[in-house]
């Protein structure tokens, strides 16, 4: 089952794409931070020249700025790869990758409604989990999200059996 | 003319809250608009407000039937974090509860697939020899679903020495009925004209829609956690992967019945060389950083990314089903297909939904039990349970 080593995969990806730094977490982990102008086409060679299998993507929410991560993985060699990028909270802008790879479609509005970035060219950017009659500029998953009835303290009679 | 033909937002049949909405010409389905989180519920956002130990029984929550598959996978995530393994006896324990949940998930599939295509026999049949695993669940764990047994660090039960037999007899039992099973279905003319060629998916649309487990399996695109980056004693057992190329309904109903033996040859494997020694090993503090958690669950790959800042509570927590991926994939296996056959090819991919509805009981317009009450219940029937078989 095992045909290539991921020392090769990833000699080959620093080759390619310098910019990217490497982080070896564990024998099958492996963290790589790029440039957010970078991530795409980085993520289309992945998935298309080495054939990748993107997983999914997570937005946190940290005080450098929004952090994307979109994991790949590698089935035939089971490494796991974490693309990483910060955008910057005051231009939340990056391209989408369902352009070409209808897996990010769901995820990438996902991180758009939770989060508030915006996948550039995403062929369908609306809300997916949240309400129809939801804020489109409220977005729950944000730190500095203030919800009113968050605090809103229910008396303990509502709950009640009769 | 195009209509539109709303399932949901409550399935009739699988009574989950999903919303397809099938655009048709005649009979014929052309396009497929799926709408989901008519129940979110939160879990990433609760999860960043529970300590590292509260975590597993929460997400345990997120599905009742592969309840042992998230919290597998955010043990294994914090592992990754800490840098540590759990020893080797609780890493059999976790592989075979894994393994039984497998068995009784794809009988759970099975059954309703029966039931979809209105063959109620077949329902009843699997349900009935799935209905014993449960009961072992129940003896090994106290606990019919949400077993509980995963730990930061091991696992929270000890398998007893005096169950294994129990095991043994069942696995002896589902594996005779296991293969009457796959005769039976494959055999049969009716299942077959129902489920052969219909709600192809092709191996180029799974690769581009990533989806995984027994539905990538069936169209030919092998990727299976277990063997692409093992974990726990999966590389210490010998099964094999089941692939099978059509990517029809059948070809998944035939890689979740092999699914099956593989699962029984694994348990069995594991009963006889579990080792001894201690079930945990003691975490006492998380460090800053990243780890991700993998698991095969039988939909498909379960993943966690948990982050932790040093604090005693994740920072940020990722969960990702296998059916958030599989789902999506409905739209290109549906179109060209007849409504007749949309309802199966929706349900084809195993899609699970989560929700698990809590029990009252009245008499007389009052709250008979309470919830102290209904607890003491459900101890007295495990110990009822566990009198009959370990006598």
């Amino acid at each position: 089952m095992k045909k290539e080593y991921s020392k090769k995969t990833l000699e080959e990806i620093t080759k390619k794409f310098p910019e990217v730094t490497v982080k070896i977490h564990g024998p099958r982990r492996i963290y790589l931070r790029a440039p957010r102008e970078k991530v795409y086409d980085f993520a289309k060679f992945l998935f298309e020249k080495k054939g990748f299998r993107l997983s999914t993507a997570t937005g946190i929410d940290t005080r450098d700025g929004m952090e994307i991560i979109y994991h790949f993985t590698h089935d035939e060699a089971g490494t796991y790869y974490n693309i990483k990028t910060v955008i910057p909270k005051d231009d939340l802008k990056i391209k989408s990758l369902a352009t070409f790879l209808p897996a990010a479609n769901w995820i990438e509005r996902e991180i758009h409604e939770l989060l508030g970035v915006d996948f550039v060219g995403h062929p369908n950017l609306v809300p997916l989990l949240t309400a129809e009659t939801w804020p489109a500029d409220l977005c729950p998953l944000r730190r500095d999200y203030q919800d009113e009835h968050k605090d809103l303290k229910v008396e303990k009679k509502a709950w009640e059996e009769p | 003319m195009r209509r539109v033909v709303p399932i949901g937002p409550y399935h009739p049949l699988q009574e989950e809250p999903e919303f397809f909405k099938l655009i048709v010409e005649g009979e014929k389905v052309v396009d497929l608009e799926i709408n989901i989180g008519y129940n979110h519920r939160g879990h990433e956002f609760i999860s960043q407000t529970l300590t590292w130990d509260q975590v597993p029984f929460l997400v345990e929550r997120i599905c009742g039937i592969c309840s042992d598959s998230h919290p597998y996978a955010y043990v294994l995530a914090v592992e990754d974090i800490v840098h540590i393994t759990a020893p080797p006896r609780a890493q059999y324990i976790r592989t075979i509860i894994g393994e039984l949940e497998r068995i009784h998930s794809h009988y759970l599939w099975l059954g309703l697939a029966g039931h979809f295509i209105g063959y109620n026999t077949v329902w009843m049949w699997v349900w009935r020899y799935r209905e014993p695993l449960l009961d072992l669940f129940e003896l090994i764990m106290g606990n019919r679903n949400h077993y509980a047994i995963n730990k930061i660090g091991g696992a929270r039960r000890d398998i007893l020495p005096e169950d294994y037999p129990e095991i043994e007899k069942y696995l002896d039992l589902l594996e005779k009925k296991n293969a009457m099973f796959t005769n039976a279905i494959l055999d049969d003319p009716v299942i077959r004209a129902r489920l052969e060629n219909v709600g192809v998916l092709t191996k180029e649309d799974a690769i581009a829609y990533a989806v995984t487990g027994p539905t990538a399996r069936g169209s030919g695109y092998a990727c299976d956690v277990r063997k692409d980056d093992p974990y726990d004693a999966y590389d210490k057992v010998d099964w094999n992967e089941i692939v099978f190329e059509e990517g029809d309904v059948l070809a998944k109903t035939k890689v979740r019945l092999l699914e099956c033996d593989e699962s029984i040859k694994i348990v069995r494997q594991c009963l006889k060389n579990m080792p001894d020694g201690p079930i945990e090993t003691r975490v006492d503090e998380i460090p800053t950083g990243e780890g991700i958690g993998r698991h095969e669950a039988p939909r498909g790959e379960v993943l966690h990314y948990v982050r932790s800042d040093g604090s005693n509570m994740p920072v940020r927590h990722k969960i990702r089903a296998p059916s958030y991926m599989n789902i999506a994939s409905n739209v290109v296996a549906v179109k060209g297909y007849s409504i007749a056959d949309a309802a199966l090819v929706l349900a084809a991919v195993d899609p699970c939904y989560c929700c698990t509805e809590r029990t009252f009981v009245y008499e007389k317009g009052k709250k008979k039990y309470s919830g102290q009450d209904l607890l003491r219940l459900s101890w007295e029937k495990t110990e009822k349970l566990r009198r009959r078989y370990r006598k």
